[in-house]
């Protein structure tokens, strides 16, 4: 509010004092009814940490967890053979650090996460798996983010190397983990041995790159102009979005061989991600076609008039805009995948939660501290989720994603 | 009119670039690989059918189950058929999807107000919630209300009591809960009737509001009917039609109640939460993309902040909100499915030991994924339905 005054300067109300009683004020108590709610829920604040502190100083026992961190990572995975998940680690520590030099802000706050991760995890005092092999390994893990992020800086090193790179980086980790029956110094480690962190990342790494294209194509099918085409892929798309993925993996896992050859014989964990990929694959295609709607005919007509093939069209003109107007949907298709991931514990694949489960089941001392089990675990998941979708945010303000 | 003699010399493509006839190739080529692969499977399957002399029929319905569910809604005992298994499957999949919709629609928009207010602190334990739930995976999340909250109870000789009272024990959670006596029958059908009535009078009311603008008799009609028809059936039922059902310590038993087992609970608590966070985020958006300008025109009118709710922003919200709300609560059905990791005996649950019981498994596969399916098509078709009215402003 200002006033003109008559001899024609302007007089303006005095400001209110500022300080923190104004804050107070505007924000807590601002009428009767703000202040009973502001009561209320201090009280309930007040109530949950006095309760958790209380419980955190004086019962909880964080033994089951601290004393199978190495469990927790990587499962039974023999632990002779450590290295090679340490091998593969290190490439996908290099290959962020390349990346995030490269291509920049997007990358950073994983990078910079993975950097701070690796350092915590060098240093917290995890008595028993632990060796100082380990902890100087994961310090060095977190210099490769460093010197990957440096590398990806400098000009000489084409941007192609990165996209080479990151193609050949899941199926080197893959080969690593599972090895050859031949190689005597890289001896094939069978998938029942496969757990903790490193089963979630496969099944969510893994589905989430598979599901991606066929999403696509669904999409495609769906909109096509072939009657054949659309048919198909409506009643793939509809039926699977119908039933909860719990049906899907089990039907993966537990009927899927009466309808294989009698001879053919699939691994569990690789009948578990073919699950996942097509559950999630459903949802990527109605999460892609949002994006292919949005696309105004203009400009199909427009690339078509200029002499491009319907192919040429769709790769050039109509794809790269819907996928690009679908990052954020993408991006939570992608969390609730890596979420949907601990649904396999059901069918007996020992991911970060089965691990969990069976260390509580293990001796019976620990089913007083489930409790801790699954705190540690929830943590693990809510860390790694929000991350991702705070990376996703970041994608979407770089390219732009509703500005044109 | 003259034809000139170059269209004449214009031939048609040649068939490899005729789009017309590739077209067809396309639709042909995929037809026949997929009905290959479907066939392909069949072949399989009958193959390994004969080998372990499995069958495709559904015969096995009618067999005794033999096997217990604990918590049936409807009568059932192990020699009932499988096919009575299956109802009582079916029912508890409904009972806790209902429930969990109705109560997690009510938790996400309170959660979405209590974000939007301008109270900071209850602002802030708004979004954490949110961001808690939303973060983790609900597998998780049940099994931390399962089995470190439910099932850790105390025994049901020291159950705690909570007012009402309410008695919370290993064994489950035991509420206090009215029940019709046999008088009371008239007192139901008369709340029944009452709901009926109050709808349609305050669509009608509603109706004549839009077409006159005179809606000061919406709420006293609706609340009226609602009051005065239940008192009316208070009355004629004799003055005691309802019967509070206290739960008590029988020795070592607890008798009476209404009792909801820990692994219910387990479920019921942790799917409302979690959807809560996610219908809190949709109710929140919504009520967002509802532009400022709408609120301070509502206010320059002289709407009171109930009417500019009421008859401004939800009637444009509801437009943004319904459809996302649609996705949460098929999602929240199909999520129910994971009570099979918790012990509470849901369709999905059923399925699974009727598997092991009759060992048919692929017609138990068939039903249990068309039910699922059938529940999702109906609940999304109704849904639907609702939408597409909300969507126009009606004359």
């Amino acid at each position: 509010m200002a006033v003109q005054s008559q001899t024609g300067s302007i007089v303006r109300p005095p400001p209110d004092p500022p300080g923190p009683l104004k804050w107070l004020r505007d924000n807590l108590f601002g009428s009767w009814l703000n202040s009973i709610l502001t009561i209320f829920s201090g009280a309930l604040l007040y109530f949950v940490l006095s309760g958790s502190l209380r419980w955190a100083v004086t019962q909880a026992d964080w033994t089951p967890v601290t004393n199978f961190t190495l469990l927790y990572a990587v499962g039974q995975y023999p632990r002779e053979e450590i290295w090679r998940v340490g091998a593969g680690l290190a490439l996908i520590a290099l290959m962020t650090g390349l990346s995030w030099g490269r291509w920049g802000r997007a990358l950073s706050g994983i990078g910079l996460s993975m950097v701070v991760g690796f350092m915590v995890l060098a240093v917290l005092p995890a008595p028993g798996q632990i060796t100082p092999a380990i902890r100087i390994f994961l310090a060095a893990t977190a210099g490769l983010v460093g010197l990957g992020y440096w590398l990806g800086r400098q000009s000489w090193l084409p941007s192609s190397a990165l996209g080479i790179g990151w193609s050949v980086t899941p199926v080197i980790a893959l080969v690593l983990l599972a090895g050859f029956k031949q190689l005597s110094w890289l001896a094939s480690v069978s998938t029942t041995a496969w757990g903790g962190l490193i089963v979630t990342f496969i099944l969510s790494a893994g589905g989430i790159l598979l599901s991606f294209p066929i999403g696509v194509a669904l999409a495609l099918g769906r909109r096509s102009t072939l009657p054949v085409v659309r048919l198909f892929s409506t009643i793939f798309i509809e039926t699977v979005r119908g039933v909860p993925l719990i049906t899907i993996l089990f039907m993966f896992s537990f009927i899927l061989g009466l309808f294989l050859p009698a001879d053919a014989r699939l691994d569990r964990l690789i009948r578990a991600l073919l699950a996942m990929t097509l559950f999630s694959a459903a949802y990527m295609a109605e999460n892609v076609r949002g994006g292919l709607q949005a696309i105004s005919p203009g400009q199909i007509e427009a690339s078509r008039a200029i002499g491009m093939s319907s192919t040429q069209t769709m790769i050039f003109i109509v794809l790269p805009q819907a996928l690009r107007a679908v990052i954020p949907s993408i991006a939570g298709q992608f969390i609730s995948l890596f979420k949907d991931t601990t649904l396999v514990v059901i069918v007996g694949i020992n991911d970060l939660l089965g691990i969990g489960r069976s260390i509580i089941n293990s001796d019976p001392a620990f089913i007083q501290h489930d409790l801790e089990v699954y705190l540690f675990v929830s943590l693990v998941y809510w860390v790694l989720s929000y991350l991702m979708s705070r990376a996703s945010r970041r994608l979407e303000t770089r390219l732009g994603v509703g500005v044109r | 009119m003259e034809t000139s003699p170059e269209i004449d010399v214009v031939k048609s493509p040649p068939f490899y670039r005729d789009e017309r006839i590739l077209r067809n190739i396309a639709q042909v080529v995929s037809a026949v690989l997929v009905i290959g692969l479907v066939v392909w499977a069949a072949l399989n399957f009958f193959q390994a059918a004969d080998a372990r002399g499995l069958s495709l029929g559904f015969g096995f319905l009618d067999s005794p189950a033999g096997f217990p569910i604990s918590d049936a809604a409807i009568d059932y005992d192990t020699s009932m058929p499988f096919s009575r298994a299956f109802l009582v499957g079916l029912i508890s999949t409904l009972r806790v999807s209902v429930l969990g919709i109705i109560f997690a629609t009510i938790l996400g928009i309170l959660i979405a107000l209590a974000y939007l207010s301008p109270n900071w602190l209850l602002s802030k334990l708004a979004l954490a919630f949110v961001e808690f739930h939303r973060n983790i995976p609900l597998l998780v999340l049940l099994f931390l209300w399962y089995f470190t909250v439910f099932r850790e109870m105390p025994a049901v000789e020291n159950a705690t009591v909570l007012p009402g009272p309410i008695y919370l024990s290993q064994r489950g959670v035991y509420f206090t809960w009215p029940r019709l006596t046999e008088s009371g029958t008239i007192f139901g059908v008369s709340i029944i009737a009452a709901i009926l009535l109050a709808a349609v009078v305050n669509a009608r009311l509603r109706r004549f509001r839009d077409l006159t603008g005179r809606g000061e008799w919406i709420l006293p009609a609706t609340l009226g009917i609602l009051v005065a028809i239940p008192v009316l059936g208070w009355i004629l039922s004799g003055g005691n039609p309802i019967r509070w059902d206290v739960p008590f310590l029988d020795g070592l038993n607890l008798r009476g109640g209404l009792r909801l087992s820990a692994e219910f609970m387990g479920l019921f608590v942790g799917l409302t939460l979690y959807t809560a966070a996610f219908i809190s985020e949709v109710v929140r958006s919504g009520i967002q993309a509802v532009s400022r300008g709408q609120f301070e025109a509502a206010g320059a009118l002289g709407l009171k902040t109930l009417q500019t709710l009421n008859l401004v922003v939800m009637p444009q919200a509801l437009r943004v909100i319904i459809p996302p709300l649609i996705s949460q609560y098929l999602n929240l059905t199909k999520n129910s499915s994971l009570a099979l990791a918790i012990g509470y005996q849901d369709l999905f649950a059923i399925g699974k030991i009727t598997i092991n019981q009759a060992g048919r498994a692929v017609p138990v596969f068939i039903l249990i994924m068309g039910t699922y399916l059938a529940l999702s098509l109906i609940t999304s078709a109704v849904l639907n339905w609702y939408n597409s009215r909300i969507q126009f402003v009606l004359h």
